[in-house]
């Protein structure tokens, strides 16, 4: 049984990483994500961990020492925001092609222009395609379940790709919350010690990291590196129950929140969620059938699954947020559209681009959003298939 | 050297390499635009060609000297002529379009034709 605590979403992470305690920690500070770093500099200096904590110039640098570390054999982490996160761009492809398991602590911000430091999806969704497992946690619980959960995923044998865990900056990184802190023993044997697979430093068996691959190779490597990342979906399935197995709170691929029977349902990922369960309390108190869908793993996308906890929706918005920037619809909309089109329900999708640069969505706005998929049912009828919630002036 | 091409589910993770010095199997010559001649007349065995060529194309004898280059390696970046601190240079770079058809000794004596 863990012990109860009231901390921030950012404490959680880095009491998770103090808990997994990794060979190697580089990283450079970015709000909202700073203390992640900072609270793990404390754990050091007090001889509460014995990581090798590098401090960069750059996030560019600090993804290329995790690296370089994680190539040599070790268990690496670090954590990162918004443009720290844009900067790392070119190694986290690096990261994922060299098939390290890194793990890495995303507090999820806007991106710059204009100059923002509050939460939205656009680092983390820009970052998609990049071949890391993506996990979005909603409250600081799940920030630190996560990240311990992803260190077994990331370092499975059939999956040795990096994972980032997601929590939404300030509202829930520098929100105190209260969640189960675990015993750190039980931890450390939950995670189990990590086995490299090629090791840089082992002088015995030498290998070449990091080498060029001819347009004779590296179409292999990169179908080889997608089989690796598609099957880290079971994985995480796996490890989920093993997680609730040991600490009581069972995880899957999504959670689905009264959506047995729901007419109406939202899509979201995220701290909007709790918000979400909260409108959806309220509205089946009145007898209204509203469901909640929450992503959990965004990355590998588990379409299949998504689409089969839709079919009983007769009305889905997908809350998306980050910017279309010029796709139909958010990341998140196109993909649960797309695949719901191999599936029975014909039932119409609508998108929202909510929150951005940590503007508030309140109960009243989820209620707006789900006040709208009632009317699409009673006319049939949809006027906008994309709008944006709580934004001044009507998107037209 | 003809490598085996392995399929997407036989290579190995992360696109490591354990087969050391596979390199080989990897003629980079065929970049070349312009390469080095060199003349062994004025060479003064210093070895500086040696040290700074970036893939290891410059050929040594038994008693480690300077032989000439590995045109099946040398991807022409003239690195050895820039290093080259004989007076005047042993080595010099010339397009390889002017080499064609030419054996090393013609193509030395109308390099090096001034340079006695």
């Amino acid at each position: 049984m863990g012990k109860k605590v009231a901390l921030t979403g950012n404490e959680a992470a880095a009491h998770a990483i103090r808990q997994i305690n990794p060979d190697v920690i580089a990283a450079f500070p970015i709000t909202p994500s700073t203390p992640i770093p900072q609270a793990v500099a404390q754990f050091i200096a007090d001889g509460e961990m014995d990581t090798e904590l590098v401090t960069v110039e750059s996030e560019h640098s600090a993804m290329s020492a995790c690296i370089g570390a994680a190539a040599a054999g070790g268990r690496v982490m670090t954590a990162t925001s918004a443009n720290g996160y844009a900067l790392m761009w070119e190694m986290l492809y690096i990261a994922s092609g060299m098939r390290l398991p890194i793990v890495m602590a995303v507090v999820a911000r806007a991106l710059s222009a204009p100059l923002n430091i509050h939460g939205d999806h656009s680092d983390i969704m820009g970052g998609r395609d990049t071949g890391w497992i993506q996990i979005i946690s909603e409250n600081s619980q799940e920030a630190y379940d996560n990240l311990i959960q992803a260190v077994k995923i990331a370092e499975n044998k059939d999956v040795m790709t990096p994972a980032l865990v997601a929590q939404d900056g300030f509202n829930t990184s520098h929100t105190i919350e209260i969640w189960e802190l675990e015993d750190d023993n039980k931890v450390k044997e939950f995670i189990g010690e990590y086995t490299p697979l090629f090791p840089l430093l082992n002088t015995d068996d030498p290998v070449t990291h990091g080498a060029w691959a001819p347009p004779n190779w590296y179409f292999e490597h990169k179908i080889n590196q997608l089989k690796g990342l598609l099957d880290s979906k079971e994985v995480v399935e796996k490890v989920g129950k093993e997680f609730g197995d040991t600490f009581g709170r069972y995880y899957g691929l999504y959670e689905d929140y009264k959506l047995d029977d729901a007419e109406y349902v939202i899509v979201a990922a995220g701290s909007v969620c709790g918000t979400t369960k909260d409108v959806v309390d309220n509205l089946r108190e009145n007898g209204i059938k509203a469901g909640l869908l929450k992503i959990r793993l965004f990355r590998p996308f588990p379409y299949r699954e998504l689409a089969e906890a839709l079919q009983s929706a007769k009305a889905i918005a997908v809350l998306d947020r980050v910017s279309p920037a010029g796709a139909q619809g958010g990341p998140l909309f196109t993909e649960i559209r797309s695949a719901l089109y191999d599936t029975q329900t014909r039932a119409p999708v609508i998108n929202y681009t909510y929150g951005l640069g940590g503007r508030d969505t309140q109960p009243r706005h989820i209620n707006s959003v789900f006040e709208t998929l009632k009317k699409i049912v009673e006319t049939g009828k949809v006027e906008k298939q994309f709008d944006c919630l709580n934004l001044r002036g009507e998107w037209r | 050297m003809a490598e085996k091409l392995l399929n997407w589910d036989e290579v190995l993770i992360g696109a490591a390499i354990k087969e050391p010095g596979n390199s080989r199997q990897y003629e980079t010559g065929s970049w070349r635009v312009e390469r080095p001649v060199w003349n062994p007349d004025t060479c003064i065995q210093c070895m500086f060609c040696w040290v700074y060529c970036p893939d290891s194309a410059i050929l040594v004898d038994e008693n480690g000297k300077m032989a000439g280059v590995n045109y099946t390696f040398c991807k022409g970046c003239g690195i050895c002529v820039e290093q080259c601190p004989s007076k005047p240079k042993s080595l010099k770079m010339i397009l390889e379009a002017e080499a064609k058809g030419k054996s090393e000794e013609e193509l030395r004596k109308e390099v090096f034709s001034e340079d006695k």
